[in-house]
């Protein structure tokens, strides 16, 4: 899923400043599940800045609410209308969240409550590390289920390299070693021949931005925009 | 008027609201403005409840509940004590610091209770009302909401 952090208080309170009534839309997906942007985070967001202006004796209106996916048409389309009563929308989901609903709403200025971080992995509640790039072209297969585009500090897809010290890279010792991961995983799954194969350079073209997918079934309705 | 500082307790009901009701029992005698609401554990305590205290006009919150390794669900007061350090912070960025704080009181520890309004209502008339305050007391309804909240 999409990682998220919350971004400074100051910040955000800085962004909403000139307005008087703003409305706060959360995420439910993703960002819900990192504790940065779901309906809970939300409140707290609302409730911040209530107190905080409350003491500078500032009014400020804010209306809450979170939908299932601000990355979703189906869930952003009936927001619109109720957008349009307020005057600034500060949006909690990442950024494509918050481009989306700003795609709907044009209206007002949009501001993001988050920092997007990386595609990564709830390892325990409020612990997440990172496990993909979204290169468009996965090598888990051959290395044994360990990305080495994301988790080798140098990106190698080859290795590894000379700078394995103990496990650990010597980029930075507080990192560990993907490809040394990898050779123990081959290791134990028995498939060691792998980490033979060579593999080519890395296809960057296939991630040159914006990307664009189209599933085979969909390809006669969208593939004019191809 | 002289100021009576408006505190919100949130206890636990196996430790804390046993020590307070003992100490009413026992007669002991501390400061009034304490508003009590009990849970089941401290680690039902969301930080959205010490927040909205706060936007009702609450002086301060206290958070009490049992002593570590003793919780009665293993680690309910662990959490609480993270939230509440988190909430501490959010709390800092808006400008309410100091206003919030955790204990830990045993069941049978009533004067340890005591002791904690005592010190939390003294750090109060030290900082002042809250800000938010403007002269409302408590807002009469919030205790209800939140017993309401935690129910839910």
């Amino acid at each position: 899923m999409i990682i998220a952090e919350r971004k400074p208080f100051a910040e955000i309170k800085a962004m909403v400043a000139p307005y008087k009534k703003i409305l706060i839309v959360g995420c439910g997906t993703c960002v819900a599940v990192c504790l940065a942007g779901g309906e809970k985070e939300v409140g707290l967001l609302a409730s911040q800045l209530k107190l905080s202006l409350g003491l500078e004796d500032k009014r400020l209106e804010i209306g809450e609410i979170t939908v299932e996916r601000q990355c979703d048409l189906e869930f952003l389309r009936p927001l619109c209308d109720f957008t349009a009563d307020y005057e600034a929308i500060v949006s909690m989901a990442c950024g494509a969240g918050v481009q989306f609903l700003k795609q709907l709403c044009y209206l007002q200025p949009i501001f993001p409550g988050v920092n997007t971080s990386f595609i990564g992995v709830n390892n325990e509640a409020g612990y997440y590390t990172e496990r993909c790039r979204a290169c468009n072209h996965c090598y888990l297969g051959l290395t044994g289920g360990i990305c080495p585009v994301t988790m080798c500090p140098k990106g190698l897809l080859n290795g590894p390299c000379g700078g394995t010290i103990q496990g650990r890279c010597e980029v930075d010792p507080e990192k560990d070693c993907a490809w040394s991961k990898i050779y123990h995983r081959l290791e134990l799954e028995g498939s060691l021949d792998k980490i033979r194969e060579i593999l080519p350079l890395h296809p960057h073209d296939r991630s040159t931005t914006p990307g664009t997918v189209i599933h085979p079934a969909f390809k006669r309705r969208y593939g004019a925009h191809e | 008027m002289e100021f009576q500082p408006k505190i919100l307790a949130l206890v636990c009901t196996y430790c804390t609201y046993t020590a307070a009701d003992m100490a009413g029992s026992a007669r002991m005698q501390y400061p009034a403005g304490v508003r009590i609401v009990k849970y089941l554990c401290t680690g039902r305590i969301d930080l959205i409840h010490i927040l909205k205290a706060f936007e009702a006009g609450a002086d301060a919150v206290m958070v009490s509940g049992c002593e570590a390794g003793s919780c009665h669900f293993l680690e309910g007061n662990l959490r609480a004590r993270e939230r509440v350090e988190y909430a501490q912070i959010l709390l800092e960025e808006a400008g309410l610091g100091g206003r919030l704080e955790m204990f830990e009181v045993a069941a049978s520890d009533a004067p340890k209770w005591v002791a904690a309004v005592q010190e939390m209502t003294q750090r109060v008339e030290a900082l002042g009302p809250s800000p938010l305050r403007r002269g409302r007391h408590l807002h009469a309804g919030v205790v209800e909401q939140l017993e309401n909240m935690v129910q839910s």
